[in-house]
C-alpha cells in the first residue's frame, strides 16, 4: 500500500505559498529568441530609469526552441530581394498571409544574423574554391562580405550547437542579471481595473520554491512559443519527449493573450512536419545540402511523376511553384501511405554516393575520394548532434549508416506554431509605415497597424515569434528580431503612455489562491484514496494531458484519420473539450513541477480550443497535408481566401470568429 | 532518450542550492535527492533529449539511454564540451564507433558585445541599433 500518499517530486508545494509583488515599466515573458531579442535592444531606447523584468520559465542559456542548438538558419535574406521572401512565404502558406509583417521581418533580420557572428556563432562559408569551410576557419565574417554556405535560397548553414548561449550570453549582459528571473512560470496576463483593453500585469509562480509572484507592468510582451503535446503523438510512451518542437512550449503565448481579449488568428493553421520517423531528426539539409530525394515502397521517386503535376495542378497557384509548399509535399507523401505504397523512405544512400561519384567523374582519386568522405559524412551527422541528437542515437541503436542505408520519413503529429512553416498566431499591428494597409474599419481585429509595430489588439500587450500569426517563416534569426522590434515599440508606448498607472483588479492573495487551487485540492482530497494518482475528486496533469490528446486526435484530425476530421467530427471535438475543461478545475498538483503541468494543461486545453474552432469556421481545406475536412475537402480561394480571426470577450466570456481581408503589397502577376 | 545519472559520479554538486542539471533543464525535470545527494529525471517521458544537462554537468555523471518505445538497446550517443569546441562519440548496437568534432563558439565566452551603453538614434522611427536606410515594398 502507497499510504501515507506522498507527492511524486522532491519540491513539495504548500497550500498557503509566500506572494511577492513586483513593479516595472516593462515585463517580458519568455526566454527564447524573442526575448533575447528584446533584452538585447531595450535599453538601446529607454531613459535610465526605466525599469524592465525579464522571467522565465527555465533558464536563458538553454531555453525555447533552440535549446538543443541548430544546424541551419533558414532566415537570412542575404542577397535575395525581400519582395521574393514575401512571395515564397505567401505561396508555402497557401496565399494567406500578412504580407507587411513578412517584408517588415525580412528587411531587419540579417542584421541580427550578423549579430549572432559577432557574438561567436561559426558561420559555414564558401571558401575561393567553392568549398565549404566550417564556421571556425578563417574567412571574411558575412558583414564583412563573406559568402554563407547556402543549402535553398533562404538558409544557411552554421555550427550551431551552442547557439542559444551565444544568443543569451550579449542578452543578459544588456539587461543585467539582476532584471532577469529564472525559473518563474507566468499563467495569466492581467487587464488594468480601469483603463479599458490595457494590459497592467502578470502572475506566475516559482517551480524552485513555494513562492507567488504579481508583477504591475505599463507595457509587456509575451514570446513563449508555440504548443508541443496537444495532438496524440506518434509515440506514446517514453518517447512522447521526442517531440518535434520542443516539448515545454504548451500554448501558453495564445492562451495568455487571447483569454485577456487579444485578437487571434489563422489558428487553424498548423504545422505536420515530415520527419525521419520516431527520431524526429531534421530533414531540410538531406534534402537541399545532399539532394536527398524521397521513395516509395515500390522504390518509386515518386515526387516528379505525372500524377503528382496532375494533383498539384489542383492546387494553383500554389502547386506551380518550384518549391511545393509544405502542406502539399505532406499531402503527395499522405497519398502514397493511403495507397498502400509506403514506407516513405529519405535516399540517403543514394544522395551521398552520388556526391562521391561526382568527385571520381571529376577525376579525384580514391584517396581524395576518401578524404572528401570524411568531411560529407561529418557534415551528415553535425545536421542531427547539432539540433537532435535523439536522431542520432536512433541511428546509432539501429546501425543505421546513412551512406549504406536509406530512412524512413513520415508526417508527425501536429504542432501550432507561428515562427516556422506554419502560422497561427496572435493578429498585430504592422509597423507605422505608408506601405501598410490602412483599412478603415473601427475593429483592430481588421486594421493592419494602430501605432506600435508587433503590438496586439490590446493596448501596451505585445508579442513576437511564435506569438506573431500570419506570418510564418521566421525561423530562429526572425524571432529575434521581432523581439527586438518589440523591445523599441514597448519603450515608445512607456513614452507615450507616461501618465498611465497600472491597477489590478484581484488583489494578489486572490491570484495566489487561484493558482495555487490545484495544491489546495491535492491537499484537501489526497488521503481519499491509497494511490495518489486515483482519485475521486481530482484528476492528475499527466492523465488530463493524455486525454486532451485522445479527443484532439481522433477528432480533429490527428495521426488516427491521416488528418481528416468534418463539421460533424470538430462539433464532438468541441463538446470533449469543454468538458475538459471545466474538469481542469479539478486538476490537483502535490509538488511545484506537477504544478507548472497542471498550468500548462490549462493553457494547452484554451489553445487547442481556438484551433478546432477556427478549422470548424472555415469552410474549406486550406492545408491540405496538415489537415483535411471531409465536408469541404478542397481549397476555395473563391470564399476562402481571407483571413479568420477569432477574440474572446474577457467580460462576457464569449468568442467571436470573423472573415478579415487578406491584402497583397507585393506584386501577385507573376505569383512566384 | 531520456537522460539518466550514475550514481557513482553524481556527487549532487556538493550540496548548493541547485545542481548544474537543475539549473539548466529547459524541462524542468532534473531534480536533487537531498538524502541521498543524487540527481535524477523525475519525467523520463518528458525528456526532449536536449542533452543540455549531459552537457553541462561537470561529473560527466550523466548519459542518455535511447527511449524504450523505439530505441533498440545498446547504442549511445555521448559529448564532450570543450570551450570552442565540442566532440561527440557515437557507438552502434552492433559496437562500431564514430567519433565527431564541431565547432561551437569562434569566441571567448563572456566576449559577446551587448553593445552596452550605446543608444538608438530616433524612437519615432522604425531602424533598430545599427541599422539605417530601411528598404519600402516595391
Amino acid at each position: 500500500m502507497a499510504l501515507p500518499n506522498k507527492p511524486l517530486g522532491e519540491l513539495n508545494a504548500d497550500p498557503n505559498p509566500e506572494i511577492k509583488e513586483h513593479e516595472c515599466d516593462v515585463l517580458i515573458v519568455g526566454g527564447g529568441m524573442a526575448a533575447c531579442g528584446t533584452a538585447f535592444e531595450i535599453k538601446k531606447w529607454c531613459p535610465d530609469d526605466m525599469k524592465i523584468i525579464l522571467v522565465d520559465k527555465a533558464a536563458m542559456e538553454r531555453s525555447g526552441a533552440v535549446a538543443q542548438g541548430l544546424s541551419a538558419i533558414n532566415t537570412y535574406i542575404g542577397e535575395n530581394p525581400i519582395e521574393n521572401y514575401v512571395k515564397m512565404v505567401r505561396n508555402d502558406l497557401m496565399g494567406v498571409v500578412r504580407e507587411d509583417l513578412i517584408y517588415d521581418l525580412g528587411r531587419h533580420v540579417d542584421e541580427s544574423v550578423k549579430l549572432f557572428e559577432e557574438w561567436g556563432l561559426p558561420i559555414w562559408k564558401k571558401d575561393a574554391d567553392g568549398e565549404n569551410l566550417d564556421g571556425a576557419k578563417p574567412a571574411p565574417s558575412l558583414r564583412e562580405g563573406g559568402t554563407p554556405v547556402r543549402t535553398g535560397k533562404w538558409q544557411i548553414m552554421i555550427n550551431g550547437e551552442s547557439y542559444k548561449r551565444i544568443v543569451a550570453e550579449p542578452a543578459k549582459t544588456a539587461l543585467g542579471e539582476d532584471n532577469i528571473m529564472e525559473r518563474i512560470f507566468i499563467v495569466r496576463m492581467l487587464l488594468d481595473k480601469n483603463k479599458e483593453n490595457q494590459i497592467a500585469g502578470a502572475v506566475g509562480f516559482s517551480t524552485r520554491e513555494n513562492c507567488v509572484h504579481v508583477f504591475k507592468c505599463k507595457t509587456a510582451m509575451v514570446a513563449c512559443g508555440g504548443a508541443v503535446n496537444i495532438f496524440r503523438p506518434r509515440s506514446t510512451g517514453e518517447g512522447k519527449g521526442r517531440a518535434w518542437y520542443p516539448v515545454w512550449n504548451a500554448g501558453s503565448t495564445y492562451t495568455m493573450c487571447a483569454q485577456v481579449g487579444a485578437t487571434l488568428t489563422m489558428m487553424e493553421n498548423r504545422f505536420t512536419p515530415a520527419r525521419f520517423k520516431d527520431g524526429y531528426g531534421p530533414v531540410g539539409a538531406w534534402f537541399l545540402l545532399f539532394k536527398a530525394k524521397v521513395q516509395n515502397g515500390l522504390g518509386e521517386f515518386y515526387a516528379n511523376s505525372d500524377s503528382v503535376k496532375d494533383e498539384l495542378g489542383k492546387f494553383m497557384p500554389y502547386g506551380a511553384s518550384a518549391v511545393t509548399p509544405t502542406c502539399l509535399r505532406n499531402h503527395l507523401m499522405i497519398n502514397e501511405l493511403k495507397a498502400g505504397r509506403g514506407p516513405i523512405y529519405m535516399a540517403t544512400d543514394v544522395a551521398l554516393n552520388a556526391f562521391l561519384d561526382d568527385r571520381r567523374a571529376a577525376g579525384m582519386d580514391e584517396k581524395g575520394v576518401k578524404k572528401f568522405w570524411k568531411h560529407l559524412e561529418s557534415e551528415a551527422w553535425e545536421d542531427f548532434l547539432d539540433m537532435s541528437v535523439g536522431q542520432a542515437g536512433l541511428w546509432a541503436g539501429a546501425n543505421i549508416e546513412p551512406e549504406k542505408v536509406g530512412s524512413e520519413i513520415m508526417p508527425t503529429e501536429p504542432y501550432m506554431l507561428g515562427s516556422h512553416s506554419g502560422c497561427c498566431g496572435i493578429w498585430v499591428s504592422g509597423p507605422d509605415e505608408d506601405w501598410v494597409p490602412d483599412v478603415a474599419n473601427e475593429s483592430r481585429a481588421h486594421k493592419y497597424k494602430w501605432g506600435y509595430n508587433r503590438m496586439t489588439t490590446v493596448d501596451g500587450l505585445f508579442t513576437a515569434g511564435d506569438g506573431v500569426g500570419a506570418s510564418g517563416h521566421k525561423f530562429s534569426s526572425g524571432a529575434h528580431y521581432e523581439g527586438r522590434a518589440c523591445a523599441k515599440q514597448m519603450v515608445k508606448f512607456c513614452r507615450d503612455n507616461a501618465d498611465f498607472k497600472p491597477e489590478l483588479a484581484q488583489t494578489s492573495q486572490e491570484l495566489a489562491d487561484e493558482i495555487y487551487a490545484p495544491v489546495k485540492r491535492y491537499h484537501e482530497f489526497v488521503g481519499a484514496s491509497t494511490a495518489e494518482n486515483v482519485n475521486p475528486n481530482y484528476c492528475k496533469p499527466a492523465g488530463l494531458m493524455m486525454r486532451l490528446m485522445k479527443a484532439t486526435d481522433e477528432y480533429g484530425g490527428g495521426v488516427a484519420t491521416y488528418y481528416m476530421t468534418s463539421g460533424k467530427l470538430l462539433g464532438i471535438c468541441l463538446d470533449l473539450l469543454r468538458l475538459l475543461r471545466e474538469d481542469a478545475m479539478k486538476m490537483a498538483a502535490g509538488d511545484l513541477h506537477e504544478l507548472m503541468r497542471a498550468w500548462e494543461n490549462y493553457h494547452r486545453i484554451w489553445c487547442v480550443e481556438s484551433h478546432i474552432r477556427h478549422i470548424e469556421f472555415r469552410k474549406e481545406s486550406r492545408y491540405p497535408g496538415f489537415y483535411y475536412r471531409s465536408d469541404f475537402p478542397t481549397v476555395d480561394d473563391e470564399n476562402w481566401k481571407c483571413f479568420v480571426n477569432s477574440t474572446f470577450d474577457p467580460k462576457t466570456e464569449e468568442w467571436k470568429c470573423e472573415k478579415v481581408e487578406c491584402i497583397n503589397i507585393v506584386e501577385t502577376d507573376p505569383w512566384i | 532518450m531520456p537522460s539518466f545519472v550514475d550514481p557513482s559520479k553524481c556527487d549532487g554538486c556538493k550540496g548548493g542550492d541547485k545542481t548544474a542539471c537543475m539549473y539548466i533543464c529547459p524541462n524542468d525535470l532534473m531534480v536533487l535527492n537531498k538524502e541521498e545527494m543524487k540527481a535524477y529525471n523525475q519525467e523520463p517521458d518528458a525528456c526532449w533529449e536536449c542533452y543540455s544537462c549531459v552537457k553541462i554537468c561537470p561529473q560527466g555523471a550523466i548519459m542518455v539511454r535511447g527511449y524504450d518505445d523505439f530505441v533498440p538497446m545498446g547504442g549511445q550517443v555521448h559529448p564532450m564540451m570543450g570551450t570552442n569546441d565540442i566532440m561527440w562519440t557515437i557507438k552502434f548496437r552492433n559496437g562500431n564507433i564514430k567519433r565527431f568534432k564541431f565547432p561551437i563558439r569562434t569566441t571567448a565566452e563572456g566576449a559577446a558585445n551587448a553593445y552596452v551603453g550605446d543608444k538608438g538614434a530616433n524612437l519615432d522611427d522604425e531602424c533598430l541599433l545599427l541599422e539605417s536606410n530601411l528598404p519600402t515594398p516595391k
